[in-house]
């Protein structure tokens, strides 16, 4: 499996268009594409597949409404849609709204920095094309332990797992996320 | 803020993944508000299930499944165009949003229960896989009233501070007790304590997610 280094600037920009000027094409695409990923990620983590369908429908319905609101120095729009979803399948099973981290103080840059933008681009993409370029096995395993559902003994197997390019290439995505974050944080203090 | 306890990157983890019961969600979404490098440090963990989902299996849309959402759009009201919470000044408030949410107010329009010695709480929520969250009011110079533990004890400190042997923990620091632990936290002097504490039987991630955590995070 490889991947397109232009898919994060394309579905970024198809997601603007959505909050900026409530364009359905760009959101029809966006449904087309991560639609199917939501749905089978809601399917992974327990739901049927009538519920996971009803969930990923809110799901969509809530990228239509708060897509204004979205900040691309923040979240790609795979992480993005990932929290929304989770959200909203466990507001789905306790029926009541999750607790949510108070936002940052200093909310939203109005006009967000480009060189944050790439930045969180380059390092997001470093971690997809890790969990791309596993070996199928091993990406299974993974999912399986950030999903909860390993066993006892695959546990056991999963200890032996050789997990040092990807963990190095992850560390790097989460110091830069980190610097970024401390920059945001001096930006406001300038202000 | 300076928190020299932060919180622990498997319950950031479990947060992330969505595996924590609530108790431990409401404990998670307060500690990052008072830290921002674990704010950080959780967008990590988000960036990779946002990867694992995008490069991970699709399931078959159901037939009609986008003119259902056109549908459902057009039934209800749109958003405001701005959000309410970059528009309202923030406030000094001594618990940080989700608490005051989950509580319906900050730490002066709460209905304490007196629990004797001037010590006082709130239970939150109702407990779910057996975890529970409440809110605790130490005097200062007071131990903390009984103090035997089964299961994991999560401490955040959200006003003054304690002292649990040489460790001092203050506003946003964690202190994570196992039931083998035994300590006897004390409210520091000069300032009332009031903490919010998760107790429960072991938790679900035990062992696997530290494990996982470590090989990801070098930890
Ligand atoms: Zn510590
Ligand atoms: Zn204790």
């Amino acid at each position: 499996m490889t991947y397109d280094t232009k898919d994060e600037a394309y579905w970024t920009a198809l997601l603007v268009a959505v909050g900026s000027k409530k364009d359905r094409d760009a959101f029809e695409e966006l449904f087309s594409h991560y639609g199917p990923r939501v749905k089978a990620f809601l399917i992974r983590t327990g739901l049927t597949p009538s519920v996971a369908e009803d969930c990923m429908q809110d799901v969509m319905v809530t990228l239509w409404r708060k897509a204004h609101l979205y900040d691309p120095t923040r979240a790609t729009v795979a992480t993005w849609l990932f929290t929304i979803a989770r959200n909203r399948k466990i507001d789905l099973i306790r029926k009541a709204k999750r607790p949510e981290p108070e936002d940052l103080p200093w909310g939203p840059q109005p006009e967000p920095e480009q060189a944050d933008v790439l930045a969180l681009r380059d390092d997001t993409r470093r971690l997809a094309e890790a969990v791309a370029q596993l070996p199928p096995k091993q990406r299974e395993l993974i999912e399986r332990a950030f999903y909860g559902d390993l066993s006892h003994s695959e546990i056991a197997a999963e200890t032996g797992l050789p997990l040092g390019t990807i963990k190095s290439r992850i560390r790097l995505a989460i110091d830069r996320l980190r610097y970024t974050m401390d920059s945001d944080v001096q930006g406001a203090a300038r202000q | 803020m300076t928190v020299t306890h932060p919180i622990s990157d498997e319950l950031l983890m479990g947060y992330a993944a969505g595996l924590l019961p609530e108790a431990y969600d409401l404990m998670v979404a307060t500690a990052v508000s008072l830290d921002d490098d674990a704010r950080a440090r959780l967008s990590g963990y988000e960036a990779m299930g946002g990867a694992l989902m995008d490069e991970g299996e699709t399931a078959e849309v159901d037939c009609g499944s986008f003119d259902a959402i056109m549908n459902r759009i057009a039934g209800t009201a749109p958003e405001p165009t701005v959000h309410i919470d970059h528009i309202t000044p923030r406030v000094d408030a001594v618990l940080p949003q989700p608490l005051r949410e989950a509580l319906g107010g900050d730490v002066d329009s709460l209905r304490w229960r007196n629990m004797g010695m001037g010590v006082r709480q709130i239970a939150i929520g109702a407990p779910e896989d057996g975890a529970t969250a409440r809110l605790l009011s130490i005097p200062a110079g007071q131990a903390m009233p009984d103090h035997g533990h089964h299961g994991t004890e999560v401490t955040l400190v959200l006003k003054g501070a304690f002292l649990d042997g040489e460790r001092r923990y203050g506003r946003g620091d964690i202190e994570i007790a196992d039931d083998d632990v035994e300590h006897m936290p004390t409210a520091d002097l000069g300032d009332d304590c009031i903490c919010l504490v998760v107790t429960d039987a072991p938790l679900r991630f035990n062992g696997l997610l530290p494990r996982i955590a470590q090989k990801f995070l070098n930890i």
